[in-house]
């Protein structure tokens, strides 16, 4: 079972957030998922994985979510990024092997991959 | 779907659809009798019995997003071709039960897959909710659940980066007990 030094961890992990966390809710980027039937059966959850660890890799902070089908299951897996002061963009068919490219050109970049947008909302 | 535990997403999903604030899974896998079960247990808004009877129907949903609902029609045939069964017991303002049941060792039963995902995206979808998973396999026993953790964190939230990875390690070290794996190795049982 899970070591109790674990917890020490959390605890102090909890620490160092709550000194920053009103930085980053203001300024950060929030990554949501489409968690639908659709959304999983198209391999969302790998996405998902995926936008973890190229995060982690790049060490990028973000916040990921996920959601319920919005309705548009036919592009799914869909990813939304929204980033404080900027158009958030929902991109469709964003399978695991497309992520690395998104969180390049979007994230580290910052251009909106185009032939992947499937909605935008400017501010 | 190609493993359980992408079963298992679907269902809590519908569960956070249905409101609920607290969310409780149990997996048990027992050699001995030879058996896997997934109960899926919620206080969310519930079915009457018309719904109920409905739910199975693939062509039935209560969203407007779209005309199909295949989430517990998949979970049951894959539970059915395995010598089990789904049973669903709900009733309005009282949440829902979902138990499916699969013969262990049958050749057409999916692996549980990565479950550590399903647990990770429950936890970080944006209708905020605590589940509590038990698992249990063989007698070993690994239990997480976030109320307890929110209630160590203090308004940080669970998708706080540096939360979240440490959420990924402590299920890794559930998963590595309970399949009693070392680290850095696969475990043996075909998942």
């Amino acid at each position: 079972m899970p070591k109790i030094s674990s917890l020490a961890d959390l605890r102090q992990l909890r620490d160092q957030a709550q000194r920053d966390i009103k930085t980053r809710l203001d300024t950060g980027t929030t990554i949501t998922v489409g968690m639908g039937t659709c959304g999983i059966a198209a391999g969302a959850r790998e996405t998902m994985r995926a936008i973890l660890d190229e995060l982690t890799k790049r060490e990028i902070d973000a916040h990921v979510t996920t959601v319920g089908c919005i309705g548009m299951c036919v592009k799914e897996p869909l990813v939304d990024i929204e980033q404080a002061g900027q158009a958030r963009v929902t991109y469709g068919n964003i399978t695991a092997d497309k992520v690395p490219e998104l969180i390049e050109q979007h994230l580290v970049q910052g251009k909106i991959v185009n032939q992947w947008v499937v909605g935008r909302l400017d501010k | 779907m190609r493993e359980l535990s992408l079963h298992i997403l679907d269902i809590l999903q519908n569960s956070l659809e249905a409101g609920a604030q607290h969310l409780v899974l149990e997996i048990n896998e027992s050699s001995g009798a030879n058996r896997l079960i997934i109960r899926v247990q919620d206080d969310g808004r519930g079915m009457d019995r018309q719904t109920l009877e409905r739910v199975t129907d693939p062509f039935f949903t209560t969203r407007k997003t779209r005309q199909v609902g295949l989430g517990i029609t998949l979970l049951k045939a894959a539970a059915e071709r395995c010598n089990g069964a789904l049973e669903i017991a709900s009733k309005p303002g009282s949440g829902t039960t979902v138990t499916a049941a699969f013969q262990l060792d049958h050749i057409d039963r999916a692996p549980l897959g990565d479950i550590k995902s399903t647990i990770l995206s429950v936890i970080l979808a944006n209708q905020q909710a605590d589940l509590h998973y038990v698992h249990q396999v063989n007698g070993r026993r690994f239990e997480m659940d976030t109320a307890e953790i929110r209630s160590e964190l203090g308004g940080v939230p669970l998708t706080e980066p540096r939360v979240r990875r440490w959420l990924e390690d402590y299920l890794q070290q559930g998963y590595n007990a309970l399949y009693a794996v070392e680290d850095d190795k696969e475990p043996l049982t075909g998942d």
